[in-house]
């Protein structure tokens, strides 16, 4: 039933100054599916999320403990930028770069040192087809990322996050500030996705949870209001045959 | 009556019967403190226009007994004898101000970079009030400092008759002067580039570095140019600090040496200084001429600031 882990946690602990986010949360993440993240606000599951490519330490007074692994190696003794090359990110809000759609995807391969125009275009290519944005933006690849649609955006933002080809993808509510119409595109991308990369996906929405994924972390915050995770299986059985009676609440909407 | 019917309803009702709208007590305080400041703005609109129309007022006799052009391109200002030519102190005034933002606004970018990206709290809770003290230092102790440090320093350069009085000094007192200005207002521009951007880029792999050429700066230029175009003004401006460093020799700044950037060790006379030293004493035309001096410092300014506009504008669809 269970595929090999792409990512993994072991007894991870997050603190943020004195104040515990996350406690010991052991979670697998497995190669080409999509993991969806749930539970209510403020139960930690953005900080988990970034705990994977360790953007949490941007934060002044961030500790953590445990171990995170990437491929069975662990993320906090690799490079850092080495590590955010292999784990593209999507954040809530669109954030395409105030620069031209090409320049936007060729950022990531730019600053990874590729300098070839013929490479760097077909990458742009690839990148903006796999995200389903080639068809809409072909004919003007020069115009600024900001002058897109907001679903058109976030697509933007995957094909950016696609072109330094990782091998996971973490998106932090990717269509919670997208219309109905352009969040169904997005979770059609993502299932066309997770052939070749492993999708994680944090989100509020738990319809969206049980449409586009396999498997469902649930998460909730304990006594301290530190974030711990409660249930992690397939997303059928989370949804159908809960074994705590915490994500039965939940997910049956009697709480959160 | 609102509450009767919907407010909608009620509007188009009364205008149907060219009848106005009942005008509430809200209403009014809303259309008085609209017009109150209505009328500021209109206040300093009608203050720069005052200014602009009294300067040239004066400026009128000169204009016309000693031409436009004769004014601008003449070298040589002898107003005992009727020679009024202030192109040396718009050469003067042009090349200080070039100097100043030379050594000025990479050092106030630094500043700008420093207080934004990289110093931790403590330090910049240290370093920004001391860069904010500089904007609050009367310009007169500024040229009383470029006197006793710069200008021995300036002269120890060994080039024929440099006294230390002259552009480089004068430079280095103004990009002082102006750095306050432009690095706290590209400070605040750097501040407000949306954290997103700055995350998207540091999630590709990006580091500090990248992500603040590629991404911070870029957004943040904008910003930056009205910087160091309010640093502009202020240089282009600046009187009393320039009168005690920059020699006042009513002359074209030439390069004494081989090196042509011994032209900033010439002594000069700025735009400003011109009319600060003589016109205590200055009568008729004379007068009339240091009041041109002021009109064409005023249509300098002017040019630059809507030149800045302009090319601020041109970039507006990165700000969008």
């Amino acid at each position: 039933m269970m595929s090999e882990a792409r990512m993994r946690t072991v007894d991870y602990n997050l603190y943020y100054g004195s104040f515990r986010a996350l406690r010991d949360v052991n979670v697998n993440i497995p190669v080409n599916r999509i993991t969806a993240i749930i539970g209510p606000s403020g139960c930690g599951k953005s900080s988990l999320l970034r705990s994977f490519n360790r953007m949490n330490e941007l934060i002044p007074g961030v500790r953590t403990t445990g171990e995170v692994f990437l491929d069975g190696e662990n993320i906090f003794c690799k490079d850092v930028v080495e590590l955010r090359k292999k784990i593209g990110m999507v954040f809530q809000r669109p954030n395409p770069f105030p620069k031209s759609v090409y320049d936007n995807v060729a950022y990531g391969p730019r600053i990874h040192g590729i300098r070839d125009r013929t490479i760097l275009a077909e990458i742009v290519e690839t990148s903006l087809k796999s995200a389903a944005l080639w068809d809409e933006v072909k004919d003007d690849l020069g115009k600024s990322g900001l002058a897109l649609s907001g679903g058109q955006q976030q697509r933007l933002c995957i094909a950016r996050a696609l072109a330094i080809e990782p091998e996971v993808i973490l998106m932090d509510e990717p269509a919670s500030a997208l219309d109905p119409v352009a969040t169904l595109k997005i979770e059609e991308l993502m299932e066309k996705l997770k052939q070749k990369y492993t999708i994680v996906i944090v989100t509020h929405n738990m319809q969206q949870a049980a449409r586009v994924s396999d498997f469902t972390t649930f998460m909730l915050t304990d006594e301290q209001r530190s974030g711990n995770m409660i249930e992690f299986g397939q997303t059928t059985d989370i949804f159908t045959n809960p074994e705590d009676s915490r994500t039965e609440d939940y997910i049956s909407g009697r709480f959160g | 009556m609102a509450r009767l019917s919907s407010p909608p309803r009620v509007t188009s009702r009364s205008t149907e019967r060219g009848r106005p709208a009942k005008v509430t007590g809200k209403q009014r305080v809303e259309s008085v403190v609209k017009y109150i400041f209505l009328f500021s703005a209109l206040m300093s609109i009608l203050i720069v226009v005052m200014i602009g129309i009294f300067t040239f007022r004066e400026a009128i006799p000169a204009f016309r007994e000693i031409g436009i052009i004769k004014l601008l391109t003449g070298t040589v200002w002898r107003p005992g004898q009727g020679q009024y030519g202030i192109l040396a102190m718009i050469a003067g005034s042009g090349l200080v101000t070039l100097g100043a933002v030379i050594i000025g606004v990479p050092l106030a970018l630094g500043c700008a970079i420093f207080l934004s990206e990289i110093a931790p709290p403590a330090v910049r809770s240290i370093v920004r009030p001391s860069i904010e003290l500089l904007a609050g230092i009367p310009s007169v102790v500024y040229g009383l400092f470029g006197m006793v440090v710069i200008v021995p320093l300036v002269r120890n350069i060994d080039v024929p008759g440099n006294t230390g009085f002259g552009l480089l000094s004068a430079s280095i007192v103004l990009a002082v002067m102006i750095l306050p200005t432009i690095s706290s207002v590209s400070e605040y521009a750097i501040r407000s580039v949306p954290k997103r951007f700055r995350e998207g880029s540091l999630a590709m792999g990006a580091t500090k570095w990248e992500t603040l050429t590629n991404v911070i700066l870029p957004g943040a230029k904008s910003g930056i140019m009205s910087a160091i175009i309010l640093g502009l003004g202020r240089a282009l401006g600046e009187t009393i600090a320039m009168i005690m460093v920059i020699g006042n020799s009513v002359i074209i700044p030439f390069a004494a040496s081989d090196n042509p950037l011994s032209i900033f060790l010439s002594r000069a006379r700025t735009l400003t200084g011109n009319i600060a030293v003589e016109i205590n004493y200055a009568t008729g035309l004379h007068e009339s001429a240091l009041f041109a001096t002021g009109v064409v410092l005023f249509a300098l300014i002017m040019i630059m600031n809507s030149s800045a506009r302009i090319l601020i504008g041109r970039r507006k669809w990165e700000k969008k």
